[in-house]
């Protein structure tokens, strides 16, 4: 038995089944509810931007990986393949195959791997992203397929307007909010996302059908999506009750654009977000109170990517909140 | 709802596989090493030769200050030798070796299993007879036990507490001890509350031992003052902070004692081991051990004597499985791997533990995803993730200010992080370095 060689290590001698890998892919399976949604109302246009999108993710991430910083390339950790997903979420199914590819390498390229690749950004990667190709190419960026009538079409996809455009042309129009209420579909259908729109954001139910996996999973906790939602519905409330005939109410708010997508998916990516609670409800209630000013008072009809990317600017900084040790002595107390 | 502590904690797999393993008297090995240094502080002086003869129960090495203990004996034979031998921790230090010869113990000792219910000893007496007996905390953390039986002037004592939660998986001894012993028990905690002069005594034990509440709880109504209480399975609960907190909702100040709530933490281990050195005038030299591990044939729990070495009780059970990769001297969220079974059983082991090659080495170490798991589970509301930074870079200042020495080392922040970074390395590392600077710059 003295021939028997041991292995030496300081404890713990036992670990939870849990790592990187099996959190990503938990992710993953979170978003596939959206996706099948997507593919729904808008058939091969999501699908062919999906699959760009993810391809060039882990192509690109292959690529700096090996031949700029000399790791060994980690894609089967399944982040890239997060960051494809949330890329194509973030666009139009009709963006041309060119854009979305540009997109990815800013995303792999200067979103993550410039930091050093996963766990060092400081921005939610497919966030910097879209932002860059949504300034790059407003055009494109901004024309939105029709549900439905769009299923076979990918670029040449009938395009309209989203529920949230309708808003902020029309009230810079001077239309009034009651007409311009009866212009957008019935909030039934906002919910399950029968609507123009970015093509993983449209359907508020499918999103939160994910969420509610990843809190199950305990991938994420309520903190952030609750402190966002809750501040999108009060500030834009109070807006609301101030002057209802120029802002528009906060269930509109909460089930259009990207703020169902952003608090569940893009607000909780673990690497961009504080590591306290305290911090964590600040960051979620910051996103919501800035989303609402872009929506109601900045030049873009949607402001949650603008928002998500301001407050991971200030994550180092809510990180000096500290938790609440135990039997914590106050000092000079 | 169950009583638990509030911060962070953790719940891994249980895996008390011996749980149902009565305890078992070890056979008396040929041979025992007993170290003179089994518990906290300084080490005991021998008082022993070589060649000399010893009986079982005699005293071997004296306490040498008041944080020390006594050494006694545990078999009868003859001293071969008093050298350097490795212990359980990897390291050099002197024990003394015996030689076993037949089983004649002290003519002082009651070997009888008659229960003696009626305490006729003073509290000064009982905490000198423990301090005589060698007592040690037998949870794991051996600190000499009459130490805590002196409250510190200004200091007021309302509880007793004693834990019998054994949070560390695959660990059994002491639930199988409350099974068995349970009547020793409730007399051993009696007699620390004459020692304490406390009216007021709580067995907190986990709810993953319904037969121990069950058992205790019946028993506790013929012992005024005692209560059993259920606790909910979380670790670290064990620890003495933790444990307060679950039991009567008091947190112990930072960088304070147990005393300054109110409150004096022992083991179910020790307070058998106070029954039989008041009761029985027998000396702390033998405990119970846990023998488990993952995907083993044969579990037990052994009434070993100290100093028997590990191997002895590894071939109780059938010998080492093939592709054993790793032993751990006690549990596996704080126990050490050790290098080989060529090391004695001391006052503090509470397990060994085998676990096979595939289970002994770690996983690659990744990058930090942030996922903040580490902060939302640490019992003591500290940031691993950032002790581990700060200690890595040196950073011994800010680690001073970020509160390492909080730490339990509970080794819950490394179980729970995916990317399977050593945190809490780390973090002991980073510690032990700052704890040497404040005693620096008092000196």
């Amino acid at each position: 038995m003295s021939n028997h060689i041991l292995t030496i290590s300081p404890s713990p001698h036992i670990y939870t089944s849990s790592s990187v890998k099996s959190i990503m892919y938990g992710v993953i399976i979170a978003l596939m509810p959206a996706l099948l949604v997507s593919l729904f109302y808008f058939g091969l246009g999501a699908l062919v931007v999906v699959l760009i999108a993810v391809l060039s993710c882990l192509i690109f991430e292959w690529l700096i990986a090996k031949f700029l910083l000399k790791v060994t390339p980690s894609l089967t950790d399944g982040s890239a393949i997060i960051t494809g997903l949330l890329l194509a979420f973030n666009v139009p199914s009709n963006l041309p195959w060119w854009i979305i590819v540009i997109g990815s390498l800013v995303s792999i390229g200067i979103g993550k791997m410039t930091f050093g690749g996963i766990g060092n950004n400081p921005f939610n990667p497919a966030l910097v992203g879209r932002v860059f190709l949504l300034i790059s190419f407003p055009v494109q960026m901004t024309s939105w397929p029709k549900p439905i009538v769009s299923r076979l079409a990918y670029t040449d996809a009938i395009t309209g307007a989203t529920p949230l455009g309708v808003v902020k042309e029309g009230i810079k129009n001077g239309e009034s909010m009651s007409g311009l209420m009866g212009q957008l579909p019935s909030n039934l259908e906002m919910l399950i996302g029968n609507m123009g729109g970015s093509l993983g954001e449209i359907s508020a139910i499918a999103i939160i059908i994910g969420g509610v996996y990843m809190l199950i999973r305990k991938i994420i906790t309520w903190h952030i999506p609750v402190a966002m939602l809750g501040s999108v519905f009060l500030f834009s409330g109070i807006l609301y009750l101030a002057n209802p005939d120029v802002f528009v109410n906060p269930l509109f708010h909460l089930v259009t654009g990207g703020v169902m997508l952003g608090a569940v998916f893009m607000a909780t990516d673990m690497v961009t977000s504080p590591m306290t609670k305290a911090g964590m409800l600040i960051f979620g209630a910051g996103i919501g109170i800035l989303t609402v000013i872009i929506r109601d008072f900045g030049a873009y009809p949607e402001g949650v990517s603008f928002a998500i990317l301001i407050m991971n600017a200030v994550v180092p900084l809510l990180n000096k909140i500290k938790p609440k040790r135990f039997g914590e002595v106050k000092k000079n107390g | 709802m169950l009583k638990t502590f509030t911060k962070g904690g953790i719940h891994p797999k249980e895996s008390k596989f011996s749980a149902g393993n009565k305890i078992e008297i070890l056979p008396l090995p040929k041979t025992v090493t007993i170290p003179i240094s089994q518990h906290i502080g300084a080490p005991a002086e021998p008082v022993v030769a070589k060649g000399e003869k010893v009986k079982v129960g005699q005293l071997i090495a004296k306490s040498t200050g008041f944080v020390s203990a006594n050494v006694h004996s545990s078999v009868s034979g003859t001293v071969v030798k008093i050298d350097e031998v490795s212990d359980t921790s990897g390291y050099k230090k002197k024990a003394i070796l015996i030689d076993v010869e037949g089983d004649e113990w002290m003519e002082n000792i009651d070997k009888s299993t008659d229960l003696i219910k009626d305490i006729k000893l003073s509290s000064e007496e009982i905490v000198a007879k423990i301090l005589e007996s060698g007592i040690v905390g037998l949870g794991g953390a051996t600190f000499p036990s009459h130490v805590k039986l002196f409250v510190p002037q200004g200091k007021h004592l309302e509880y007793l507490i004693i834990n019998g939660v054994e949070c560390e998986p695959f660990l059994t001894s002491d639930h199988r001890l409350m099974l068995e012993k349970g009547e020793e028990l409730m007399i051993g905690v009696s007699i620390l509350m004459k020692a304490l002069k406390v009216s007021k005594a709580i067995i907190g034990i986990e709810n993953n031992k319904p037969d121990a509440i069950k058992y205790l709880d019946e028993l506790s109504k013929q012992y005024s003052g005692i209560e059993v209480a259920a606790l909910k399975v979380k670790y670290p609960q064990g620890g003495e902070k933790q444990l307060i907190k679950a039991l009567i909702n008091r947190e112990v100040p930072s960088g304070g004692l147990p005393i300054d709530v109110g409150a004096v933490v022992h083991n179910v281990g020790t307070a058998l081991a106070v029954y039989e050195a008041v009761q029985k005038n027998k000396p702390l030299f033998e405990r119970i051990v846990t023998v488990s591990g993952d995907k083993l044939e044969k579990t037990a729990n052994f009434l070993v004597r100290i100093g028997t070495h590990v191997h002895e009780l590894v071939s109780a059970i059938g010998g080492m499985p093939y592709g054993t990769g790793k032993v751990i001297n006690g549990g596996p969220m704080m126990g050490k791997a050790i290098t080989t079974l060529e090391v004695p059983v001391t006052k503090g082991t509470s397990g060994i533990l085998l676990f096979p090659e595939k289970e002994s080495k770690r996983e690659e170490i990744q990058s930090c995803i942030r996922c903040a798991k580490c902060v939302s589970i640490c019992a003591m509301g500290l940031e691993p993730y950032l002790l581990m930074t700060l200690s890595e870079k040196g950073l011994w200042d800010r680690l001073e200010e970020s509160n390492v020495t909080d730490c339990l080392e509970c080794g819950s922040c490394s179980y729970m992080c995916p990317a399977h970074r050593p945190i809490i390395d780390y973090v002991k590392y980073g510690k032990s370095t700052v704890i040497k600077n404040i005693k620096s710059r008092k000196n």
